[in-house]
C-alpha cells in the first residue's frame, strides 16, 4: 500500500487542535492529524502518550474538549450517530462477549446491524471462514486463545462493513505467529480500500503497515510522515569499518573524520546514508592511502532511531509524562 | 418510527444475549430463585408458629402467617433479583464489549433495556416459583382472576421501578463488589415495612417510617388483593412510587450510561 494519496478525496479523518484533560492533566495538547482515504496510518508512541485517548475520540467514545474534527466526512461532534454507522472500533481490551459462542457473538453483531436471519447467518458463516474460526464457531469465546479472541474481535468490527477501521494496540499480547496473521489480516483489509487508523508500540509493526505515521508523544505529535521520510529525518545512519591492524586503524582514521573509533574492536564508525557514492569516495580514499579494510558494513537508521530520538529521554524536570488516567486507574 | 422499530429490534438482541448469559451461568439465577425459597420456608416453619400467634387470627398461627407472610416473600424476591442486575451490569460494565456497543451505531439505551427486561423475566419466574410453593405448603387465596392480575401487574411494576434503579447503580459503582453492595438496604426495607409483622406492632418511630416507605403500600396491596378484600389507597400509592422511581432511575441510568468513561481493567 505505498500509492500516493488521492488529493481530492476527502480525507477519513481530518483533525485540527484537537484537545483533551482529564482533570488538570492535558493528555492531548492540539493535535493535527490528516489521514486519506484508503490508507493505513499508524499512531505511534510509548505507554501514556495519549495513543488510546485519541482513538477514544475519534471513535465517539469521549467528547473532545476542543478542536475540528470530522470523521468519515461528518463533524464528530454533530453528527456522533452517522460517524459510528461508518467506522468500527477493535479497542485494547477485547470486545468479545465471553459468554456466548464464537457464532453468537458474531450473530450479535449482524442482528445489531439489523441484517436479518439469513443474511446474518450467512455473514456470520463466511467471517468464521475468513479468519480461521469454523471449527471452534461452537465454543465460548471464554475458552480462545489471544490470538483467536483478537481475530473474532476484528471479524465483529467487519460485520457492518466500516469503511474506516481503528485498531488500538491490535497485536499487543500476541504470539509473533499471530501477529503476522493479524498483520495479514489488516493488509488485505487496506488492499480492498478499507481505511485504517491503527496504534502501536511496536515500530516495526507501523513501518511493516503504515502508509504514513506520526509520533505521539506526551500530548503532541513530534513527527509525522512516511516511514522513510521518517528514518531520513534522524541522523544515525553510518558506515562501520574494521581493520586487521591498529596501523590501519589509526591510518584510517587520520583520512576520515569518524564519528567514533573503537581501538579495541579495531573498528571505526563513519557517517554516511550508505548511498554508492558515498561508499565508492570513502573507499577509494582508504585504496589511495593503502589501508587495507577487513570488513564493511553499512548501517541504515530504523524506526527505532526516529523513536527514541523525537521521543527522548524522560525529562527530570518534569516527570508527570501525562498518563491516560483511564489506563492509570 | 424506523428509530423506534431499531430501538425495539435492539432491545430484543440484547434481550436475547441476557438470556443466554443466564443459561450460561446459571449460578446467580439459582441464587435469586432459591433465596426467597428458603426464606419463605424459615419464615413460616420456623418462626411462623410464633409470629402467627401475634396476629390474632382465629385460623390459627402458622397456617394464618403463610397467607401473610407470602406476599412480604415476594416483594423480597423482586428486590432479590433486582440487586443480581446490579452485579450483573456491573460486570458487563468492566468488559469491552461495552464500548463495542457504545461505537456502534444503535439505540444507545437498548444494552440497558436488555437487561431490564431479562431481569424482570428472573423477578417474574421467582415470583412464580414463590406463589407455587406457598400453594404447595398450604397457602389459599380468595382473589378473583381478576385480583391476581392486578397483584402480578402490581409485583411486575415494582420490579421494574427497582430493576432500572438498580441498573443505574450497577452503572455508577466503581467496582463489581460496591455494584454488589450498594442494593442492600434494599434487601432491608422489607423488613422494615408491613412485609413480615404488621407495621401496628412496630414501636413509633419504626412505624412512622415503616407506614411511609415505598415498600409498605406494595406490600400491603398485594396483600389485599390476594385475601379478595378491599385495595383502598395502597395501590394507588404503590403504583405512583413505582412509575415514579421507574421515570427517575430510568433518566439516571441513561445519564450514567452515556457519559461514564469507558471501563477499564
Amino acid at each position: 500500500m505505498n500509492t500516493s494519496p488521492d488529493a481530492r478525496r476527502p480525507p477519513a479523518i481530518a483533525v485540527t487542535g484537537m484537545t483533551k484533560s482529564f482533570g488538570d492533566k492535558l493528555v492531548l495538547d492540539g493535535i493535527d492529524l490528516t489521514v486519506p482515504e484508503g490508507t493505513i496510518f499508524a499512531l505511534l508512541g510509548p505507554n501514556g502518550a495519549g495513543k488510546t485517548t485519541a482513538v477514544q475520540i475519534l471513535s465517539t467514545l469521549l467528547p473532545a474538549d476542543g478542536g475540528d474534527i470530522r470523521v468519515a466526512g461528518h463533524d464528530l461532534a454533530a453528527q456522533p450517530d452517522a460517524v459510528r454507522a461508518a467506522i468500527g472500533v477493535t479497542g485494547q481490551f477485547s470486545a468479545v462477549d465471553n459468554l456466548l459462542t464464537g457464532e453468537e457473538n458474531l450473530r450479535l453483531m449482524t442482528d445489531l446491524h439489523h441484517l436479518g436471519r439469513a443474511a446474518g447467518r450467512q455473514r456470520a458463516a463466511a467471517l468464521l471462514r475468513q479468519f480461521g474460526l469454523q471449527d471452534a464457531a461452537g465454543k465460548m469465546a471464554a475458552t480462545y486463545s489471544g490470538g483467536m479472541r483478537r481475530r473474532l474481535d476484528l471479524a465483529m468490527t467487519l460485520t457492518g462493513d466500516p469503511k474506516l477501521i481503528f485498531l488500538d494496540e491490535p497485536t499487543t499480547g500476541l504470539d509473533p505467529r499471530s501477529r503476522r496473521t493479524m498483520w495479514e489480516i489488516i493488509r488485505t483489509l487496506a488492499a480492498a480500500g478499507v481505511t485504517i487508523f491503527l496504534t502501536t508500540q511496536y515500530l516495526d509493526e507501523a513501518d511493516q503497515l503504515a502508509d504514513r505515521i506520526a509520533v505521539l508523544d506526551r500530548g503532541h505529535i513530534v513527527v509525522a510522515g512516511t516511514p522513510d521520510e521518517l528514518k531520513r529525518q534522524i541522523p544515525g545512519g553510518h558506515v562501520e569499518l574494521e581493520f586487521a591492524s591498529f596501523d590501519d586503524l589509526a591510518a584510517a582514521a587520520g583520512l576520515v573524520t569518524a564519528m567514533s573509533r573503537d581501538d579495541e574492536a579495531l573498528t571505526l564508525q563513519v557517517p554516511g546514508d550508505g548511498s554508492l557514492e558515498a561508499l565508492r569516495g570513502l573507499i577509494d580514499t582508504l585504496d589511495a592511502a593503502n589501508v587495507a579494510v577487513a570488513k564493511l558494513s553499512i548501517h541504515t537508521p530504523d524506526l527505532d532511531d526516529v523513536f527514541f530520538a523525537v521521543t527522548g529521554e524522560p525529562d527530570p524536570q518534569n516527570p508527570q509524562n501525562p498518563q491516560n488516567p483511564q489506563k492509570a486507574a | 418510527m424506523t428509530s423506534l422499530n431499531h430501538a425495539v429490534a435492539d432491545s430484543a438482541t440484547m434481550l436475547r444475549r441476557n438470556l443466554r448469559h443466564m443459561q450460561r451461568y446459571p449460578t446467580l439465577t439459582g441464587l435469586v430463585l432459591g433465596m426467597p425459597v428458603v426464606f419463605l420456608l424459615i419464615f413460616v416453619y420456623v418462626f411462623g408458629g410464633t409470629l402467627g400467634a401475634g396476629l390474632g387470627h382465629p385460623a390459627g398461627g402458622r397456617a394464618a402467617y403463610l397467607g401473610f407472610v407470602t406476599p412480604g416473600i415476594l416483594v423480597l424476591t423482586i428486590v432479590a433479583a433486582a440487586q443480581a442486575t446490579a452485579v450483573t451490569v456491573a460486570m458487563d460494565m468492566t468488559t469491552g464489549i461495552i464500548a463495542r456497543f457504545r461505537t456502534m451505531s444503535i439505540a444507545r439505551v437498548s444494552v440497558l433495556t436488555g437487561h431490564v427486561l431479562g431481569s424482570m423475566i428472573q423477578s417474574l419466574l421467582g415470583v412464580a416459583v414463590v406463589i407455587g410453593l406457598a400453594f404447595a405448603i398450604g397457602f389459599r387465596s380468595a382473589a378473583s382472576p381478576l385480583g391476581w392480575l392486578a397483584a402480578i401487574g402490581l409485583l411486575a411494576l415494582t420490579a421494574l421501578a427497582l430493576t432500572w434503579l438498580t441498573v443505574a447503580m450497577g452503572l455508577a459503582a466503581k467496582s463489581v463488589e460496591t455494584a454488589s453492595n450498594t442494593p442492600m438496604f434494599l434487601l432491608l426495607l422489607p423488613f422494615l415495612g408491613s412485609g413480615f409483622v404488621p407495621t401496628s406492632s412496630l414501636p413509633a418511630g419504626l412505624r412512622w417510617f415503616a407506614e411511609y416507605q415505598p415498600f409498605t403500600p406494595v406490600t400491603t396491596a398485594v396483600r389485599q388483593l390476594l385475601e379478595g378484600g378491599a385495595v383502598g389507597d395502597n395501590a394507588v400509592i404503590a403504583i405512583a412510587w413505582g412509575a415514579g422511581v421507574t421515570l427517575g432511575a430510568y433518566l439516571w441510568a441513561r445519564h450514567v450510561y452515556t457519559t461514564r468513561p469507558l471501563p477499564v481493567r
